[in-house]
């Protein structure tokens, strides 16, 4: 059984979303997909600064296993990116909702009322599986 | 739901994640495939490898047979228990399969991979006409392998004497039948080690014995990136039946001579090697972070293209690695795209670790 905080949200593509006071969102992947993807070995992340559509390919995570996107949860601009992953990827395997990946600045913060909350996510694993 | 070997139940209760290989249910992990790979380099590992198959021949006629059916010549075999790994082509130079036979007592003993099986077994019973040799497929046997640096002194603490003491005695690419089991030196991680073939009802509590005495169990996980690290061969990943051995690393499994040995593919080979036209399977070494994989485009400056046959992450090395297919003349750089991107690679002999060591 994956971890969901349930002070989180969740779009069905495994990232999590957090939304933060100053009105960005931070974004990672979820225990669930960690725990799908085995050992994590290599984090491919946006560029700061970069346009990201909701939905759009926003970077790269790799395990031993396989290559998997990252998608941006909604639509937005890159404004920070996690450069600790470069040197510990494997961070993303033991703190997955620490090993954060990039936070965005919503374009549109109406977006953010179609993500799914720790029950809405825990439905889409249970389907998964 | 695939096949299961006789140590389904056991991998469910070791926590495994399992997944489909070759129409076998296998484990992939018991958790972290890159903590299993360590164990493996730094002490040892057991894997259910029980899915390969066995295959007894025996008859008056099983040398000459398997003279015709195989590029490497048992001829080799000197000694009992000698093993002999060796492509099984069609006619066009094509490899059918990979193998080990090893010189046994009754005749030999020949282990083919599993997801071949099928069409294996066939290929070698059309083969047998006009010989005196009879196949017996051993599918009531089980196989783990226990490999690593410790893995022979912990495994005889746990077996009978006699068979602590084969264990001892064998040399590498050896084995020998102890009672009901064959106890051989070999293995597909580039460690010392071992794999025994034991009847399949004795290998639940074998596996039981070695676990409790911290053998902790290996999945295919790391079983591929163990091989890959030794520059072994993965069937159906680096060669097929459209690839030469001589494309494949595996010019010297063949038996030129004696010349007028007519093994099955030798006049294929004989038009290849005359013309010199096979590319040649490389390592590849990626300096930067990113991670290799299978079917990646290889540019190689002023000769062509070529392929990654088998990418991954070398946990041992902490970089990514890589078999690829390159044109015979390439030296020692090259470029891989991944994702769009061109990356600088360093191409090396198809060997990246040896008994716990970086070798390039």
């Amino acid at each position: 059984m994956s971890n969901i905080p349930a002070d989180l949200r969740y779009v069905a593509s495994h990232e999590w979303i957090r939304l933060e006071a100053d009105g960005s969102v931070t974004v990672g992947i979820t225990d669930h997909a960690q725990e799908a993807l085995g050992d994590v070995v290599y984090v491919e992340l946006p560029e700061v600064g970069k346009q990201l559509a909701n939905g759009q390919e926003a970077g790269v995570v790799e395990s031993v296993k396989a290559a998997s996107d990252i998608y941006a949860p909604i639509g937005g601009t890159v404004v920070a990116v996690n450069e600790a992953l470069a040197d510990a990827p494997e961070q993303v395997n033991g703190e997955p909702y620490e090993a954060w990946f990039f936070k965005l600045q919503p374009s549109d913060p109406a977006e953010l009322e179609g993500l799914l909350d720790a029950a809405g996510y825990q439905a889409v694993c249970s389907a998964d599986a | 739901m695939g096949q299961r070997t006789p140590l389904y139940d056991q991998h469910l209760a070791l926590g495994a994640k399992m997944v489909d290989f070759g129409g076998w249910d296998m484990p992939l992990h018991y958790g972290s495939q890159v903590e299993e790979h360590h164990q493996v380099r730094r002490d040892c590992g057991v894997f259910d490898v029980s899915h390969m198959t066995v295959v007894d021949i025996t008859g008056a006629q099983a040398k000459a047979w398997l003279q015709h059916l195989l590029a490497n010549d048992v001829e080799r075999l000197k000694t009992q228990g000698k093993a002999l790994y060796s492509g099984m082509l069609n006619e066009r130079g094509g490899v059918i399969d990979d193998l080990i036979v090893y010189l046994t007592d009754w005749g030999y003993r020949m282990v083919v991979n599993a997801a071949t099986r099928d069409k294996d077994i066939a290929w070698m019973q059309a083969q047998t006409a006009g010989f005196e040799v009879t196949l017996n497929e051993r599918a009531e046997l089980a196989m783990l392998a226990i490999q690593g640096p410790n893995a022979r002194a912990k495994t005889a603490e746990l077996v009978s004497h006699a068979r602590a003491a084969l264990i001892h005695e064998l040399k590498v690419f050896q084995g020998l039948p102890e009672g009901d089991w064959f106890i051989a030196r070999t293995g597909y991680t580039g460690e010392d080690g071992l794999e025994i073939m034991l009847p399949a009802e004795q290998a639940a509590s074998f596996l039981n014995e070695l676990v409790g005495a911290g053998i902790a169990p290996i999945g295919l996980g790391a079983r591929d990136t163990l091989r890959l690290e030794a520059g072994m061969n993965l069937y159906g990943q680096d060669m097929d039946e459209d690839t030469s051995p001589l494309a494949a690393n595996m010019g010297w499994t063949i038996a030129w001579e004696p010349a007028e040995r007519q093994f099955v593919g030798r006049s294929a080979l004989e038009t290849q090697r005359a013309a010199g036209d096979q590319p040649k399977l490389v390592g590849l070494v990626l300096e930067e972070r990113g991670v290799l994989r299978a079917h990646q485009v290889v540019r190689v400056e002023g000769l062509g293209e070529g392929e990654i046959t088998s990418g991954s992450f070398s946990p041992t090395l902490n970089k990514s690695i890589a078999l690829a297919r390159v044109p015979a003349a390439t030296g020692d750089r090259a470029e891989v795209e991944i994702r769009g991107k061109w990356y600088p690679v360093r191409v090396v002999q198809a060997n990246f670790v040896r008994n716990g060591k970086a070798v390039i």
